[in-house]
């Protein structure tokens, strides 16, 4: 594919003389939806910010397509108490848009509700809301989202991921985001990286996660709970949450 | 109104238009320790200024606040001392070292507790051609890295990955404390210059809604404490810099005692 957003080759990152990424080749194209999976310390974070240019690289390149703006979901926000601020007056500082089209954008993700609350009275799960839709409203080509899903319960998680799954069908922008959690975000992904500060494996998320590196990295309990999540639960929702019939999601575990 | 007392309230009023901005940037970036090491650092650029007798300290106290507020953004970025640490080390190692290089002057007359305290009531024209010449540069600088230098204040990375130049804005913001250091050592003295700058930011919180009426609240908190510190200081003989601080206090404790209703919204 010649259309990469990010091409990123042989990305090294050291802190204190330890190698937190060794060697790690990325690419996000136009449209493709990329995952960052991997254990605590793994790294995925510290990749995100070298790809962003918040991290000094040690070794290897960053190529970032000319022109490309980029909505950036940082992991966490904390707002010093002293700050008064309103989820609106937040979300203008991502930069000026016509007002329909910011309120569009609002509805969409769901933050129509809240703009008027300061930012210090919203749930972890709002925020994280919050912040998506202040990385949309720069009408980004590349979204960067870290970690979108934490603090959001179970069941908002599934919701969040169709939610940046509909984004990326709506506006074909390339999407690379951080979960620990690969059967969640497994309908809502193109492809897998597993990290481990290198790269275990890559590919489609069903073939990842049945890849002996990714079983060796979270261990059989939780490669299994994977098969069982499908069998257990796809009488109900199928992998992308719609309701199918009983005997349907088999075919996936 | 005798002149001196009306040259006082200018002073003082002047130093309060940038300093209700700039400390409730100094609030909301946890950066009160940061104030009060350029503040205690300003008696070395006394002494600097007196060594080599330039006429007017002002300029030298600048030089030496813009200097170690560069040296400090240099030092956060290369040590991995604690910020707390490495703060109170210079904010105290500077004012010892101050005191000292002032002592060496003995052939100069200086008034060392006039600049620990302030000396607002001695304010001169030249004093208030300096402070309202920082305080429009510092305003008109603080208002075009506003909204930057917000963005830099809710999340640096954030900032940096939509773009924002957050090196330049720092380092403009660090010399805009520098400015507002030097302003103030004439009106509340070197050891208060922090207490003027957070403690009206501090009691603008509980009413304020937006980040600039927090600011803008702060300037009329300051104001208040300048009129009400210099009549303080008229009325009872107190001394001036000191007063000013004491109404800024007692304004913020009955801030902290109102039913709060910015919180909840």
């Amino acid at each position: 594919m010649s259309n990469f957003l990010i091409d990123a080759q042989g990305v090294s990152v050291k802190a204190d003389g330890r190698l937190i990424i060794d060697q790690v080749d990325l690419t996000v194209s136009e449209g493709e939806i990329v995952t960052l999976i991997g254990p605590n310390g793994a790294g995925k974070t510290t990749l995100i910010k070298s790809v962003l240019g918040l991290r000094k690289l040690s070794h290897g390149s960053v190529n970032i397509r000319p022109q490309t703006v980029i909505g950036y979901m940082p992991q966490s926000l904390s707002v010093d108490p002293n700050l008064p601020l309103t989820v609106r007056r937040f979300i203008g500082l991502a930069g000026k848009m016509e007002r329909g089209r910011r309120s569009s954008v609002l509805d969409e993700v769901g933050v129509l509700p809240i703009v008027d609350s300061s930012i210090h009275d919203i749930s972890g799960g709002e925020m994280q809301r919050v912040l998506l839709a202040r990385a949309l409203l720069r009408d980004p080509d590349l979204l960067v989202l870290d970690e979108p899903a934490q603090a959001v319960d179970v069941n908002g998680q599934a919701e969040l991921y169709q939610l940046i799954s509909a984004i990326r069908a709506e506006r074909g922008c390339g999407v690379l985001m951080v979960s620990h959690d690969l059967h969640l975000v497994m309908s809502a992904t193109d492809k897998v990286l597993c990290l481990n500060n290198h790269l275990c494996c890559v590919g489609h998320p069903e073939v990842v996660s049945k890849d002996p590196n990714y079983v060796a990295l979270f261990g059989p309990q939780v490669a299994d709970s994977l098969a069982l999540y499908h069998h257990h639960h796809d009488h109900e929702h199928a992998v992308d949450g719609h309701i199918v019939a009983d005997h349907e999601g088999h075919s996936h575990g | 109104m005798d002149e001196f007392i009306l040259y006082a309230l200018l002073a003082g009023l002047g130093v309060t238009f940038i300093a209700g901005p700039l400390g409730s940037f100094i609030l909301w970036r946890r950066m009160a320790f940061f104030g009060d090491t350029l503040a205690h650092t300003s008696l070395l650029g006394v002494a600097l200024g007196l060594m080599l007798g330039i006429a007017d300290l002002t300029i030298g106290v600048i030089v030496i606040c813009v200097g170690a507020a560069a040296f400090l953004v240099l030092l956060q970025h290369r040590t991995r001392l604690g910020n707390d640490a490495l703060l109170g080390i210079l904010s105290h190692g500077t004012l010892a070292v101050g005191l000292v290089a002032v002592s060496f002057m003995d052939n100069v007359q200086l008034d060392l507790i006039g600049f620990l305290f302030g000396d607002i009531l001695a304010v001169t024209l030249t004093d208030l051609a300096w402070i309202y010449g920082t305080t429009a540069i510092s305003i008109l600088v603080l208002l075009k890295i506003w909204q930057p230098l917000l963005s830099i204040t809710i999340h640096e990375d954030l900032a940096r990955a939509e773009g924002v130049k957050v090196t330049e804005t720092n380092l403009l913001f660090m010399i805009l404390i520098a400015l507002v250091v030097a302003a103030a050592m004439k009106v509340v003295g070197i050891l208060l210059i922090a207490a003027l700058l957070i403690v009206p930011a501090s009691a603008a919180r509980h009413y304020a809604k937006t980040p600039e009426q927090m600011a803008a609240i702060a300037v009329v908190v300051g104001s208040i404490s300048v009129i009400g510190g210099l009549g303080l200081s008229l009325g009872y003989d107190t001394p001036a810099g000191p007063s000013i601080v004491v109404i800024a206090l007692v304004l913020f404790l009955m801030s902290a005692l109102v039913p709060s209703v910015s919180r909840q919204s």
